[in-house]
């Protein structure tokens, strides 16, 4: 027969750790999965990092998070959404705060790294649940997209614009998604990197890092 | 205002852990048991006669206990008609996550909150009472959730015609207030007698047998 399953006791109210939280959010295929690993690799030797993800539909992408995350398994949670990924991340945030929470206790991380599932333009956290939030884009999604807005393109605190190494390729102008993000964002940073270049992250890095110290003060 | 309170309980926009549960939809139709508006049909009246009363009796018991009340207790024994331990972590889940959300809007006795993650239906009742509802609210929004998450996982996995499906959802509501007075009358004799015996103690096999599998695939979309 099966055993009484444990009945962890959930800390006080809302409790805030000194861990940095950071949620990312984007489109599917945009590089949220690669940004996350790129993060765990740069980070995870100066930092403890625990990440907790809602974008695992299939085996290969739990696999892909465990061979190139560099974190062990048990700093990297997933979340089932129930065909809803937004829900999770913004309406009804209590599955992910049950498991950051957990991470938390356990791990007493510097960095929290949230991963959304894919979704669409709308798609943002609830900073109930997160700190800062990254929105991933990418440039063979087309050029349009910073001008069509939603609140991941002008209200996210960095908006990462991945794959300018495809731009030539599929056409896109990258001055073109420059100036429409600054027209979109005001003063919210942006940055256009390709994760597949060496060094790639290092301006992700640098604002992480800065969230990092700012959070700490 | 108690109408406002029960309403709110009832709303799936009030974040109760509930979006990411199918409630067992989601392994029967990956077992090609359910495939049509039909099907759902089925398998909501499936619930109603076994998983419905249970749920709905701890929740009208929870409505009608005092705030020092021996909460393990209930607790355990509705664990004890829960036979999968994935189905009893499920219901942990969403307990935890309701608790969680009530805990600021109304007073939640001392003892559930200790609890950390009591199950689901105990929740429901302690803010259906907190909220100013009666024993029939709380067991009423017991089935009305068994059924809605059923429903809702059902549009989401196999595209059924959400308009057809909220016309299965009203046809079997008729029996499902039938079971929610049940479960009160129940639940009333089990809080004067302080006896969980009193309650309903069904389930169904393959429900039990397939939330087990369910639990040990590596990827599904619902958490249960």
């Amino acid at each position: 027969m099966h055993r009484e399953e444990t009945q962890t006791v959930l800390p006080a109210a809302r409790p805030r750790g000194r861990a940095l939280r950071i949620g990312i959010g984007g489109p599917v295929g945009g590089g949220k999965t690669a940004l996350v690993a790129a993060l765990c690799r740069a980070l995870s030797t100066e930092l403890s990092v625990v990440v907790v993800t809602n974008d695992i539909y299939t085996t290969e992408d739990a696999d892909f998070l465990r061979r190139n995350g560099v974190l062990a398994d048990e700093r990297i949670r997933a979340v089932r959404t129930g065909c809803c990924p937004h829900t999770a991340i913004r309406d009804d945030i209590t599955a992910n705060l049950d498991e950051v929470e957990e991470l938390e206790r356990l791990h007493d991380p510097d960095l929290v790294l949230v991963e959304s599932g894919g979704d669409n333009l709308t798609a943002t956290f609830s900073y109930g649940l997160i700190d800062r939030q990254i929105f991933v884009v990418d440039v063979a999604g087309g050029d349009k997209v910073p001008r069509k807005g939603g609140p991941g393109v002008t209200r996210s605190d960095l908006l990462v614009i991945n794959k300018i190494d495809l731009a030539e390729l599929v056409g896109a102008d990258l001055d073109v998604m420059r100036n429409d993000s600054a027209a979109q964002r005001g003063d919210r940073p942006t940055v256009l990197i390709s994760l597949r270049a060496e060094h790639g992250v290092a301006p992700v890095l640098d604002w992480v890092r800065r969230s990092l110290t700012a959070h700490r003060a | 205002m108690t109408a406002l309170a029960v309403l709110l309980l009832a709303d799936s926009r009030l974040p109760n852990g509930g979006h990411a549960h199918s409630g067992g939809v989601e392994t029967t139709v990956a077992a090609g048991f359910l495939s049509t508006v039909d099907d759902l049909e089925l398998f909501l009246r499936g619930r109603l006669c076994t998983t419905a009363p249970v749920l709905a009796g701890f929740a009208a018991v929870a409505c009608l206990l005092d705030d020092d009340a021996d909460w393990r207790r209930w607790d355990r024994a509705l664990s004890a008609r829960i036979p999968s331990a994935a189905l009893r972590t499920a219901s942990r889940l969403q307990g935890g996550a309701l608790l969680r959300t009530v805990a600021g809007m109304w007073p939640v006795p001392a003892g559930l909150r200790q609890l950390g993650r009591p199950h689901q239906p105990l929740v429901l009742g302690a803010a259906t009472s907190a909220g100013g509802g009666s024993a029939l609210d709380a067991a009423g929004l017991a089935v009305h959730h068994l059924l809605g998450g059923a429903c809702s996982a059902a549009i989401r996995l196999l595209g059924l015609d959400p308009l057809a499906v909220a016309a299965v959802q009203a046809a079997v509501g008729g029996p499902g207030a039938e079971i929610a007075r049940q479960a009160v009358l129940a639940a009333e004799i089990a809080v004067t007698s302080d006896d969980p015996s009193a309650l309903a103690a069904v389930s169904a096999p393959l429900t039990e047998l397939l939330a087990a599998e369910h639990a040990q695939q590596e990827v599904t979309l619902f958490a249960s």
